[in-house]
C-alpha cells in the first residue's frame, strides 16, 4: 500500500514524475527536469513536498535528560527556538536515524525524522520513553521546504512572514493570516538559504500554490533534492549512514554535546572510536576523468589498485559539472588530493580525495545579528 | 525516415544500413525517463556482441541505463561526439546514434518491433 502526502493531488496537476519513496508516492521532477530544477534552486527558490517526512513533539520536565540518552548532544543550554542537527544512536553506537531537533519551548522539542525510518525511530522512541515524557505524532501536518537565494523574499511576499532577522538553524511558531498556525525553521537539505514550514495538511495545498505563484519559485523533485544535498556533503540515510555506522566513523563527531559525553545509548562505542581512532571515515571525493560513479562503486588506491572503500553516494554535480561522491575509505588514504580510482562497471576511472562540502554551503548566519 | 526504423522492448531504435549494419540508438521514451544526460560510456569498435549483451551505459543526472544490443555482430563504428555532448543522443538519428553493429545475420531484425507495435508496447508501459 502506497501512502500519499496532502500534496499528492498538486504534483499530479503539475504533471510531476512519481515514483515510490520510502513507501509514498513522491514526486521524482517536474516537467523541465532534474538539472533545470538544481540550477533552479541555486539562482533562485524551490519548493519541495517533504511531508513524508515524520514530524514528533517530545514534551514533558524529563525530556532533556530523554533526548540526551537517544541522541549524543546536549540540550541543557538551547535557547527556545534554537534547532539542532543530530542522530538516534543505537546500542552499538550505529545511527538509526540522523535528525532536526529544535527546542521549543522551555520543556517541549519538535523533531523532523526521515521517511524512511519513521517507524523503526517511533518504535525506538517508544521503547525508550520513560512515563514522565511525552510522545506526539503530527500526523495531521505536511511540511514545505523552500530553498534558495530568493526563499525569504519569497516568503514574505506569498505569506507575509519577515525572516530577516531570523538565524540559521532556528525555527518561529506563526500564524499567517488565515489563523493558520505553522512552523517556519531556517533549515534545509540544499546548502542553500531557506526555510521548512510545518502546516495543517489541509491547509498544506493552499501554501504550496501560494509560494508557486511568485515568479521566483518553482516546484523541485527529490532527484535535485538528492543532487543538491549531495553537493553538499550531507549524509543520506540507508545509504551514506545507516544502523552499522557510527557518528565518529560518519565524520559527524562534532554533534556531540560534551567531550565525555557517556549519558547516550551506544556512549561507550563511541567514546572509544573517539579516543582510539577509526579505520574508514566517509569521505568525498571528485572523478578527475568522465564518467558518473554511483552508490557501491569500489574505491582504489592509485598506486596498487587495492579496493580501498566503496562509495555510498555519488553522481554528476550540475554545479560542478563533474562527478563526485561520498563514501567509507580506509581512514590514511583521506587526505585531500590523494590520488584514487573507482570502478565502475568494470572500468577504472581517476578520481582524488575531495573535501566536503563540494560547493560552499550559503545557508546564514547561525548568530542572531545585533539589533 | 522513421517508418523504416526498428525498435525494441528496452526502447532502442535501429536503422539499417548498406543491408547488413544497424544503426542503434535509444528512443524518445528512453531519453524522457533517463532525463538530462550527462556522459555516455561507449564501447570499443571491433568488439563482437551476441543479441542482448550490453554495450553501452547512459548516464544521466538521476540513472544509468545500460544499452543492450538488438542483433549479434561485430561494432564497427561508434558515435565519439556523444563523448563531449551526451545530449546530442536526443537529437537527430543521423546526430544521436551510439553504434553501428556488422549484424551476423541480418535476419534477426525481422524479429524486432516496427513503429505501429513500438508506439503500441509504449503505451502499454506507461499505464
Amino acid at each position: 500500500m502506497t501512502d500519499v502526502t496532502p500534496l499528492h493531488e498538486a504534483h499530479k496537476s503539475l504533471k510531476a514524475k512519481m515514483g515510490a519513496f520510502a513507501g509514498y508516492d513522491m514526486p521524482l521532477y517536474y516537467n523541465e527536469g532534474v538539472m533545470a530544477e538544481h540550477e533552479w534552486v541555486r539562482a533562485h527558490a524551490g519548493l519541495f513536498d517533504v511531508s513524508h517526512m515524520g514530524q514528533i513533539i517530545l514534551s514533558g520536565a524529563d525530556t532533556i535528560a530523554f533526548l540526551e540518552k537517544i541522541t549524543p548532544s546536549s540540550y541543557g543550554k538551547l535557547p527556545d527556538g534554537r534547532a539542532k542537527y543530530t542522530v538516534l544512536t543505537n546500542e552499538n553506537g550505529g545511527i538509526i536515524d540522523d535528525l532536526i531537533i529544535t527546542r521549543i519551548a522551555e520543556d517541549r522539542f519538535f523533531t523532523v525524522i526521515n521517511a524512511g525510518c519513521k517507524q523503526k525511530d517511533i518504535d525506538w522512541i517508544k521503547a525508550n520513553l520513560p512515563d514522565s515524557v511525552n510522545f506526539e505524532q503530527l500526523d495531521d501536518r505536511a511540511l514545505l521546504a523552500l530553498q534558495g537565494p530568493e526563499a525569504e523574499k519569497a516568503l514574505q511576499h506569498c505569506l507575509g512572514i519577515e525572516t530577516s532577522d531570523m538565524p540559521y538553524m532556528w525555527l518561529w511558531e506563526k500564524q499567517l493570516a488565515d489563523d493558520t498556525d505553522i512552523y517556519i525553521s531556517r533549515v534545509g537539505y540544499t546548502g542553500e538559504d531557506g526555510f521548512e514550514l510545518s502546516v495543517p495538511a489541509d491547509k498544506a495545498a493552499v501554501i504550496w500554490n501560494k509560494l508557486l505563484e511568485h515568479d521566483d519559485v518553482k516546484p523541485v523533485g527529490l532527484a535535485a533534492r538528492d543532487s543538491l544535498r549531495l553537493e553538499m556533503g550531507y549524509c543520506l540515510y540507508g545509504h551514506d549512514i545507516d544502523d552499522k555506522t557510527s557518528p565518529v566513523e560518519a565524520g559527524l563527531s562534532w554533534v556531540m554535546g560534551k567531550k565525555d559525553n557517556t549519558s547516550f545509548i551506544g556512549s561507550g562505542h563511541v567514546m572509544g572510536q573517539i579516543e582510539n581512532g577509526v579505520s574508514n571515515q566517509r569521505t568525498g571525493i571528485r572523478l578527475t576523468e568522465k564518467g558518473v560513479a554511483r552508490e557501491g562503486a569500489e574505491i582504489l588506491d592509485a598506486r596498487d589498485m587495492n579496493k580501498i572503500g566503496t562509495l555510498t553516494s555519488g553522481g554528476f554535480s550540475p554545479t560542478l559539472k563533474e562527478s563526485i561522491g561520498q563514501g567509507y575509505i580506509e581512514s590514511k588514504y583521506t587526505d585531500i588530493g590523494t590520488k584514487i580510482f573507482v570502478n565502475v562497471r568494470g572500468r577504472n576511472i581517476a578520481a582524488e580525495i575531495a573535501a566536503m562540502p563540494f560547493i560552499p554551503a550559503k545557508t546564514k548566519s547561525m548568530k542572531k545579528q545585533a539589533a | 525516415m522513421t517508418e523504416n526504423l526498428k525498435y525494441t522492448e528496452e526502447h532502442e531504435w535501429i536503422r539499417i544500413e548498406d543491408g547488413d549494419v544497424a544503426v542503434i540508438g535509444i528512443t524518445p521514451f528512453a531519453q524522457d525517463a533517463l532525463g538530462d544526460l550527462v556522459y555516455v560510456d561507449l564501447p570499443e569498435t571491433g568488439r563482437k556482441l551476441s543479441k542482448g549483451d550490453d554495450f553501452a551505459v547512459v548516464e544521466s543526472v538521476k540513472t544509468a541505463a545500460e544499452v543492450y544490443s538488438p542483433v549479434s555482430g561485430e561494432i564497427v563504428g561508434i558515435n565519439d561526439n556523444l563523448s563531449n555532448d551526451p545530449e546530442l543522443i536526443k537529437k537527430s538519428f543521423d546526430e544521436g546514434w551510439i553504434v553501428k553493429i556488422k549484424m551476423d545475420s541480418p535476419d534477426e531484425i525481422a524479429e524486432l518491433m516496427d513503429k505501429d507495435s513500438y508506439a503500441k508496447f509504449c503505451e502499454e508501459q506507461d499505464h
